[in-house]
Order: C-alpha cells, then sequence, then structure tokens
C-alpha cells in the first residue's frame, strides 16, 4: 500500500514496530489530486515559475543543493524565482535517442536574465526553419498525465512569445 | 632523482574497430607488449604502471599485469571520462618528474563496439505508477528527452550551435564539411576504425541524430587500445642511438577540469577548461600555436572541432568558421587538423583515445606516418577532453629524426 495513500495516518514507528494506520485513513481522491511538478525547481503556484538556490555571497544559482559555492565556496544560499521569458542561446533538434524518449524534440539553452536554464523548446515545429537562435521564448507548462492516485505530473518547456 | 625532462620512448595503438574475439585485457595486452617493443624495453624496466578503462571492470592495471607481467610495480587505475587516457599517461609522466621512477607504462583500452547512444538515460520501469521525486532534482521522470538531452550528440550539437549564436557563421554545412574533411584524412590511416571518404552529399543526407549531427558527423564508437612507454631525459642518455633518436620529448602535460561557469552548471562548457589547458600547456612547452605543425584534437563530433580551434588558440578568438574556411586544417594546410581521421572516422574507444592520438602525432614527429605524414613535422599538439570535464593537452617534440 504506498504512503501517499495513506497520507499522516501512519505511527512514526519509531519504537521499531511495524507501521499501522492510526485514526481516519481517507484515501486521496481524484478531486482532490494534487498536481505534481517534474522537478523540485519548478514551481506551479502562484503562477508557474523556475526557481534556483542562490548563493548569497556571490550570486551564483543552481537548480540542486550545494554544500558550498562552486563560485566562491560560501554556505548559505537563498531561493530565488527566475524571470519566465528569455533568448534561447542554443538548441539541438534529437531525432535519435534512448528508448522511450519521444522524439522529435527540440533541447535548448535559454537566458532567462543572467541564469541560463535547460528545457525543451514546445509548441513549435521541430525543424530549423522554426527553431531559431536568438528567439525570444517563454516558460509553459506541459502535462506528464496522471499516475494511479490520480495525481498530475507537470512538465515545462519554452514556447515562442 | 627529479627528471627535468620526460619522454615518450614506445607507443602504439591497436587497429580500432570491432574486436569480437578480443577482450579488453587481450587488447590493452597487445598495446602494452607492442609500446614495449616499440620503445626496446620490457617489463623488467616499468616502475609504474598507469591503466585507464571508463566502461569496463575496474582493476584494469592488475589484469594487464597478469597478461603481461607481475613485477610488484604500483598500479593506479584512472577514470576521467574521455580524458581517461590523457590521465593514465600524465599519471606516469608524473611520477617520472617526481623522481619516484623513470621509467613507465601507460595503457588506455576500451570496448564500445555497438555501445549505442551514450549519456542518454531512457527510461526506468517502476512496479506502480505513481509520482515520486528522485534525486538530486527531485524529479518525478527521467529528464532526458523532458528538459533537454543528456545524449552526446544532442549535448554536444548545443556547444557548436552556441559558437554559431555567439559568432555567427557556422552552419549544417559548414559542421558537414569539418566531418567531410576528417573522413578524406582516414582514407591514408589503415588503423583508423572507417577509412572511406564521404561527400558532403553523403554526410548532410545521413541520418540525422541531434541537429546538426548525423550519424557520421559523431564519433564512432568502437574497441581500441593504446600504450605508451615513458622515461626520464637522464635514463634516456643510457640508451641506445637508435631508442634516443625515435624518443619524443613531452614539452607540455597538462589537465584541467572545468572552473566555475554560470552556464556550466546546465551545458556542459568544453570550451573554458580547452582554453586553460591551452595557455598552461603553450607556457609550460615555451611554444605558441604559431610553432605547431599538426594537432589532434577532440572532435566527438563535427560541432565539437570548429570550437577547439578557437579554444587551442588556431585561430583568433571568434575565428573559427574563418580558420576553417581558408583550408588550413586540411591535411594540406597550414596546420593540418587531425590528419588520423579524428574520432568521427579512426573511432572513439574512450579511455584510448588521449594515447592514441598522442601516437599519431609521435608518428609524425618520428617521420614514420608513410602516405599521410606531414612532412617536416616538428611539434604537435593532442587534445582530449571528457565530460564534465576533464581536459587533457600535451605538446611532443621530435628529437631530430628529420
Amino acid at each position: 500500500m504506498p504512503s501517499r495513500w495513506l497520507g499522516d495516518g501512519l505511527s512514526d514507528c519509531g519504537n521499531g514496530n511495524a507501521c499501522t494506520p492510526i485514526g481516519n485513513v481517507t484515501p486521496v481522491s481524484t478531486e482532490t489530486a494534487a498536481r505534481i511538478p517534474l522537478v523540485s525547481y519548478l514551481r506551479l503556484e502562484p503562477t508557474p515559475h523556475l526557481v534556483a538556490n542562490e548563493c548569497t555571497s556571490c550570486g551564483a544559482r543552481y537548480f540542486d543543493r550545494r554544500n558550498a559555492c562552486a563560485s566562491c565556496f560560501a554556505t548559505e544560499f537563498r531561493s530565488v524565482d527566475l524571470p519566465t521569458e528569455g533568448e534561447l542561446v542554443s538548441f539541438t533538434i534529437v531525432t535519435y535517442a534512448a528508448p522511450g524518449v519521444p522524439v522529435p524534440f527540440v533541447a535548448g539553452v535559454v537566458k532567462c536574465g543572467a541564469t541560463s536554464v535547460r528545457g525543451n523548446i514546445v509548441k513549435i515545429a521541430a525543424d530549423p526553419e522554426h527553431v531559431k537562435l536568438g528567439m525570444r521564448v517563454r516558460l509553459t507548462t506541459t502535462s506528464l498525465g496522471t499516475d494511479d492516485n490520480g495525481a498530475e505530473g507537470i512538465g515545462f518547456g519554452f514556447e515562442p512569445v | 632523482m627529479a627528471a627535468d625532462d620526460v619522454y615518450i620512448l614506445g607507443i602504439k595503438m591497436t587497429k580500432f574497430g570491432k574486436h569480437p574475439d578480443k577482450d579488453i585485457v587481450d587488447l590493452a595486452a597487445e598495446a602494452a607488449m607492442a609500446a614495449l617493443a616499440d620503445g626496446g624495453v620490457t617489463m623488467a624496466d616499468m616502475q609504474i604502471l598507469a591503466a585507464g578503462n571508463l566502461m569496463g571492470r575496474g582493476a584494469i592495471g592488475q589484469a594487464i599485469q597478469k597478461q603481461i607481467g607481475q613485477t610488484g610495480i604500483p598500479v593506479y587505475n584512472v577514470s576521467n571520462a574521455c580524458a581517461t587516457g590523457a590521465t593514465a599517461l600524465r599519471t606516469v609522466i608524473m611520477s617520472i618528474k617526481a623522481g619516484e621512477s623513470d621509467m613507465g607504462l601507460a595503457v588506455g583500452v576500451e570496448k564500445l563496439a555497438g555501445a549505442g547512444l551514450l549519456g542518454a538515460g531512457g527510461v526506468t520501469k517502476k512496479d506502480k505508477n505513481e509520482w515520486t521525486p528522485e534525486g538530486r532534482y527531485g524529479a518525478i521522470a527521467p529528464i532526458d528527452g523532458r528538459i533537454g538531452t543528456d545524449a552526446m550528440p544532442g549535448t554536444f550539437a548545443q556547444v557548436g550551435m552556441e559558437y554559431g549564436h555567439k559568432y555567427g557563421g557556422a552552419s549544417f554545412e559548414l559542421f558537414a564539411r569539418i566531418s567531410e574533411k576528417n573522413h578524406g584524412h582516414s582514407t591514408l590511416n589503415p588503423l583508423a576504425a572507417y577509412t572511406k571518404a564521404m561527400s558532403l552529399d553523403q554526410i548532410m543526407s545521413d541520418v540525422m541524430i541531434a541537429y546538426p549531427n548525423t550519424r557520421s558527423m559523431c564519433s564512432a564508437n568502437c574497441d581500441g587500445a593504446a600504450a605508451a612507454v615513458l622515461v626520464s631525459g637522464e635514463k634516456l642518455k643510457t640508451l641506445s642511438d637508435e631508442q634516443r633518436r625515435r624518443a619524443v620529448k613531452v614539452r607540455a602535460s597538462i589537465l584541467t577540469s572545468d572552473p566555475w561557469q554560470e552556464a556550466c552548471q546546465v551545458l556542459p562548457d568544453v570550451n573554458t577548461l580547452t582554453k586553460l589547458a591551452a595557455a598552461r600547456a603553450y607556457e609550460q612547452a615555451g611554444v605558441g600555436p604559431e610553432d605547431l605543425d599538426l594537432v589532434e584534437l577532440h572532435d566527438c563530433f563535427a560541432t565539437a572541432e570548429l570550437v577547439h580551434y578557437d579554444n587551442l588558440g588556431l585561430c583568433d578568438e571568434g575565428g573559427a568558421v574563418d580558420f576553417f574556411e581558408s583550408g588550413a586544417p586540411f591535411r594540406t594546410g597550414k596546420l593540418p587538423v587531425n590528419v588520423s581521421g579524428g574520432l568521427q572516422s579512426k573511432g572513439h574507444p574512450i579511455a584510448a583515445t588521449g594515447i592514441a592520438n598522442v601516437w599519431e602525432v609521435c608518428h609524425h614527429l618520428r617521420n614514420e606516418a608513410g602516405d599521410r605524414q606531414i612532412e617536416g613535422a616538428r611539434i604537435g599538439l593532442a587534445h582530449v577532453i571528457g565530460l564534465a570535464s576533464a581536459c587533457g593537452i600535451h605538446i611532443l617534440e621530435s628529437s631530430g629524426a628529420h
């Protein structure tokens, strides 16, 4: 039985006994199912945007956790919201990928303000006549489908402005 | 006694390609035995062994010893992405420079034939269909294909496209012409995996892998090994005239990793660490790019070769397209690049590459390259880079074989 289904109704298991549900346990219904972002640096509320961990000392930004800043070695970080619009500074059109990866797709690097962001370029024909270096793009979300609990996975990409 | 000078005494590469009847130990042993014979020495003379193999078993060095000679010497098994071979070479050089040994063996070997797409994540199968955040990014699904590409062809395609965006002039056709050059060069290299010339049309209409890299613009996954015997300058003085004449001086041996750069957190930055390595190598060697007679650089994809013209200082900043258009990097040009055929046709058995490119340069500096000899070659440079990231550069000088 998946822990998500059990919600907070578990004992803390601190006594070494098997976990057993306590109190009232209600299955998550599809009506209240969560929207779950593809990655933790994608935030869906209030409107979809990306967040980075910014070094409070030098301003270097990271999408994952760091013990110390790779640029200046300081150890304090704060969460910052990134601009949702930027310039496409590089791209490739992938037509041959690992099994299970749908092709073609456009992979690119988008400069959002001073921060480089990796992402797919979506809602555009995947050919070099349409995808152009230097084009303006903005963040958008895509559905990854729902899981067995009815929760919807939400991915992101960049679409032409 | 610490050594001021280090020389390559013997060096060999196996034929690159498919070796279904040989395992990595067989291939490594073949290269090692050949390098020892080329140097006129045996395992009894070796005081250190450094061995590299990225994709296979561990402890390849000890397996090689069991195959060709166990003498109790220290073994260093190294792994440094596509710079693994260069790192093995440099490990032996450092040992000699430190005075711990006066002769040593470096080996790199890989079996990659049929390996397919490298770096790609693909799909992980689960028993239950449930979005569960995992890993450093709290990802609920594999990000390869959903947030850009993890596979090498697309990664290096973006490296070339980024250069084009910055400086202009880099078209699909230009990248394909770089590939055409290297496939043309490969026709003179019997040890290359592929030795067929390809027309521009053949290259551009080949299967597209990741625009603008078609299949023939990608390095060839194949099997192969390369090995080198290194010796201190002092020890070399005690060896024969023939050994001294054929020895190739290591003028510079440099290894770098990524210094922090903003964009390298999301797309590997193959430029900054290569520029850093080149600057250090030219300083250590006391030569500049204008002194080079040939260059073997890491053309893992056609899009990569372009940026390394610039990174290695073979042209002015931003001038890589003009450098190519001038004809300079052709074997008939001012500064031939990848006369071996490069990784696109010679092949890229990862850990072997960083010694095989040194072998190619040595072959010319010893005036032994036959049909593809660059006449009068005295100084050459060999460059490799692996993600994410390690860059190795060796600058080599003839001892006077001409």
